[in-house]
């Protein structure tokens, strides 16, 4: 009954979303208050049936209905309830459920919280936000039905999949979700906007809080995977330029760009033209990464549907989506009306100089992404586009992006002062130089261009907290001053120091990770022990331990700096009978930001167990930066411009507290 | 998910082989040599798998040809002979840097051209609205526009 109830409620769904794409639109072009209105309770309508379904989905895996052929598939009655109800998304259907799910709630939002919208405009957006609903819904409904009954239920289901067995799988999917489809809300008011045929600035600062919200989801999204497969792989690697990870990474590019291009837009009406480019770009590769993992057309072994139906279906909302989005664009963009001029030196020019940096980023992941697949059916040769090729093409141009980065804040906007820049970066300058020198006299191996790294991570750093000096005055004024200063700063500014801080962080662990790791692989016997950066790590022995659906064969190792006792390492080869399959669980040791790490193979028979230990120099920096980057993006949001859509003004500010103390009385 | 589905499918593919990545038994005693063969492991494709070095790879035909590299190294070949010896066995698919080629020229291009693209599109853009040189206004309504007046008074008062 319950999964009936689901797929009636996603079959309604569709419907609501099919009178929400139309509707309001047809309202717009007829100028029906009443047509145009339909668009927020349809909205909200759409919500509660998606939410619905989703709800009767995870109820099925909570109670382990087995007649659901979705939850016999990955579902068993000796998981704990937490990866029972993970494994809601742990597969194809389910993951494109919790998609829509997303998808709706992100439109349910705009409805509840878009009373400042201008009626036409939020109309119109809430029902392009429908039309993809529409297409997705009808894609599950038609390809991937969660709901599917089996006659006969069996009385135990196949298990989840082991590897996904872990809280990663709680958190990762629905961050990284929410951001690739939060970029929808994006897409959708910029071609309401191509709709109406009229954008201002006004259109950047409501969307830009949305652009916000899916960036900073998307990003630790993106951290958050990589840090599982860091300790889940068992050699700690964090990225690895998979066309997997390529598909998250692109949308993340595209959308800090559109979050730079918005900017420009919303204080100085320029780049408008672009950032409505931009906007579909962003969510069109949003929609390429779930066509490229969905289809199975990048690699048979990554395909989680091998279904060639739900690929078509999926090229098919693809092109009507992307394509339709760009003729529209070609059609109205040339009646949008440019605004804003700006000399090439000033704040939109490094805003300009960023955007192009992060484009061409972004198409250099594309293209080797998609190249091996485009020659190999054009010539039929095959070729490997791989982390060599990524890293030495999107390496520089990141970092040529890092080191222009400190100066944009600084800039002033139409008219800036690149020499007055670089006079307020020089401290952070020499601060670099040093740290590069240390790095270099420190280390005695490892690449040569590694403290140059070192030193860019350090300016970049350095840039951020100059810009807060700057604005503070903090040097050069009391102490009370300065802090009154800084309380007074736009939250918005906090925000850009915090995130681009955060890369420089994110940049520092790479480096240091990259450069300086150490490894030691061996056979260890019981009572041998191997020495690693600082420590000494003996092997103790194995041992076995139970777990609710896995059996653990566990190596126990002591770990030494000097004489001083650090701590025990427990990693294990978990084995999960259900599936006749096993996993590699590493141990990790942190100290400080670095940590200590231990995966095992299987024991040999005369006791001795193959052991890998790295020691990860500064590694949390990596997923701190990301961090670091997602309060900057918090922090920008709270700020009162994108609350409440309009910056205090500046005589409330000096009213407010004679008008509070009047409330009091 | 995304990614994570490619790793728990790769790894189901090699669960039942007990080998993970480079293995003690393979390395050289020498640790010049062996540091010549992970660097030129990192280099190679192991062709069953996914986008993943032979270095990283669990695939018993990554083994293989970790223990091939190795042998060659031994045998006294310079980074550039195993390579080459690799490619001439397996093809260019073995190597995750495609060598520049006329069918790699778009691929290696791409970057250079679209930036260099990119920025004479930005000049002439520039150029040309600067040349226009007319003032860009909105077209509003005159109720927005005074609706704005007044937003933007409000905003700029002192």
């Amino acid at each position: 009954m319950i999964p009936e109830l689901g797929h009636y409620a996603l079959m309604l769904a569709l419907g609501v979303a099919l009178v929400q794409g139309t509707m309001p639109i047809v309202g717009t072009r007829t100028n029906d208050p009443l047509l145009m209105s339909m668009a927020t309770p349809a909205a909200l309508a759409q919500f509660a049936f998606v939410a619905i379904a989703f709800l009767a989905l995870a109820e099925c895996y909570v109670v382990s209905d087995f007649s659901v052929f979705n939850v016999y598939e990955n579902s068993n009655t000796t998981m704990p309830l937490i990866y029972r109800l993970t494994s809601v998304w742990g597969n194809h259907e389910g993951s494109m459920m919790l998609w829509v799910s997303i998808l709706v709630f992100f439109g349910a939002l705009v409805a509840l919280f878009g009373g400042n919208l201008p009626s036409a405009l939020k109309a119109n957006a809430l029902a392009v936000q429908a039309w993809i609903a529409a297409a997705f819904e009808l894609f599950i409904l038609a390809t991937s039905n969660p709901f599917l009954r089996i006659p006969n239920a069996p009385f135990e289901g196949r298990d989840l999949n082991p590897i996904l067995q872990d809280p990663g799988l709680a958190f990762h999917p629905p961050m990284l979700y929410l951001g690739y489809v939060g970029f929808s809300i994006t897409f959708s008011f910029a071609i309401a906007a191509l709709l109406e045929g009229r954008i201002d600035a006004a259109w950047a600062r409501w969307v830009r809080p949305w652009v916000l919200v899916a960036w900073m989801c998307l990003t630790l999204g993106i951290a958050g995977g990589s840090y599982w497969s860091y300790y889940e792989l068992g050699w700690g690697g964090f990225w690895f330029w998979d066309p997997v990870e390529n598909a998250s990474l692109m949308p993340w590019l595209a959308g800090t760009a559109l979050l730079h291009s918005a900017l420009v837009m919303e204080k100085r009406e320029a780049l408008k033209v672009w950032t409505i480019l931009l906007a579909i770009l962003t969510f069109s590769l949003s929609l390429m990464g779930t066509f490229l993992v969905r289809s199975g057309v990048l690699t048979s072994v990554h395909a989680f549907a091998t279904d060639p139906a739900r690929g078509v279906f999926i090229l098919a909302i693809l092109v009507v989506f992307i394509g339709g989005a760009l003729s529209l664009y070609a059609w109205r963009a040339p009646l949008l009306k440019q605004g804003g001029l700006f000399a090439p030196i000033s704040r939109e020019g490094a805003l300009v100089f960023n955007n192009l940096f992060l484009v061409t980023a972004c198409a250099t992941v594309l293209i080797g992404t998609l190249y091996p697949l485009a020659l190999a059916a054009l010539t039929g040769e095959k070729i490997s586009v791989g982390p060599p090729f990524f890293n030495s093409t999107f390496g520089p141009l990141f970092i040529a992006l890092m080191i222009v980065m400190p100066f944009g804040p600084l800039m002033g906007w139409k008219r800036g002062d690149l020499l007055g820049a670089a006079q307020r970066l020089l401290a952070a300058a020499i601060l670099s130089a040093v740290a590069a020198a240390a790095a270099f006299a420190i280390t005695h191996r490892g690449p040569v261009l590694a403290p140059f790294g070192i030193g860019i991570a350090i300016f970049v750093m350095a840039g951020a907290v100059t810009d807060i000096v700057e604005r503070t005055m903090v040097l050069r004024v009391p102490s009370r001053v300065a802090l009154m200063r800084a309380v007074g700063l736009p939250r918005s500014a906090w925000g850009t120091a915090f995130a681009h801080f955060g890369l420089g962080v994110t940049l520092f662990g790479i480096v240091a990770v990259t450069a300086w790791s150490s490894e030691r692989i061996a056979e260890v016997k019981p009572g041998g022990s191997l020495d690693i950066a600082h420590y000494r790590v003996t092997f103790d022995g194995v041992f076995n331990r139970t777990g609710s659906n896995y059996q653990d064969v566990v190596g126990r190792f002591t770990v030494l700096r000097g004489d001083e006792l650090v701590g025990v390492m427990e990693p294990s080869r978990r084995n999960f009978p259900d599936r006749d399959m096993a996993t590699t669980e590493a141990a990790l040791m942190t100290r400080g930001v670095s940590q200590l790490y231990i995966s095992i193979g299987d024991p040999n028979k005369d006791g001795s167990i193959p052991v890998r230990v790295y020691f990860k120099p500064q590694v949390l920096l990596i997923w701190l930066g990301a961090g670091f980057m997602f309060f900057g993006g918090a922090l920008s949001l709270s700020d009162r411009r994108l609350r409440i859509g309009a910056p205090r003004p500046a005589k409330a500010r000096q009213q407010k507290p004679k008008a509070a103390l009047q409330a009091a009385e | 998910m995304k990614y994570l589905q490619a790793l728990a499918l790769l790894l189901m593919l090699f669960a039942t082989a007990p080998s993970w990545a480079v293995e003690p038994d393979e390395m050289l005693s020498n640790p010049a040599l062996e540091a010549r063969a992970r660097a030129i492991s990192r280099e190679l494709r192991c062709m069953v798998c996914q986008n993943e070095s032979i270095d990283e790879s669990q695939a018993p035909l990554a083994h293989d040809l970790r223990l091939l590299v190795r042998q060659r190294i031994m045998a006294g070949d310079s980074d550039q002979q195993v390579i080459d010896f690799l490619v001439s066995r397996y093809g260019e698919f073995i190597l995750l840097r495609p060598p520049l080629s006329w069918n790699t020229v778009a691929l290696w291009g791409a970057a250079p051209a679209l930036l260099l693209l990119g920025a004479i599109m930005i000049v002439a853009v520039e150029r040309r609205r600067r040349n226009a040189a007319q003032p860009a206004t909105a077209q509003l309504s005159a109720a927005e526009q005074a609706r704005l007046t007044e937003i933007l008074n409000s905003e700029t008062a002192p």
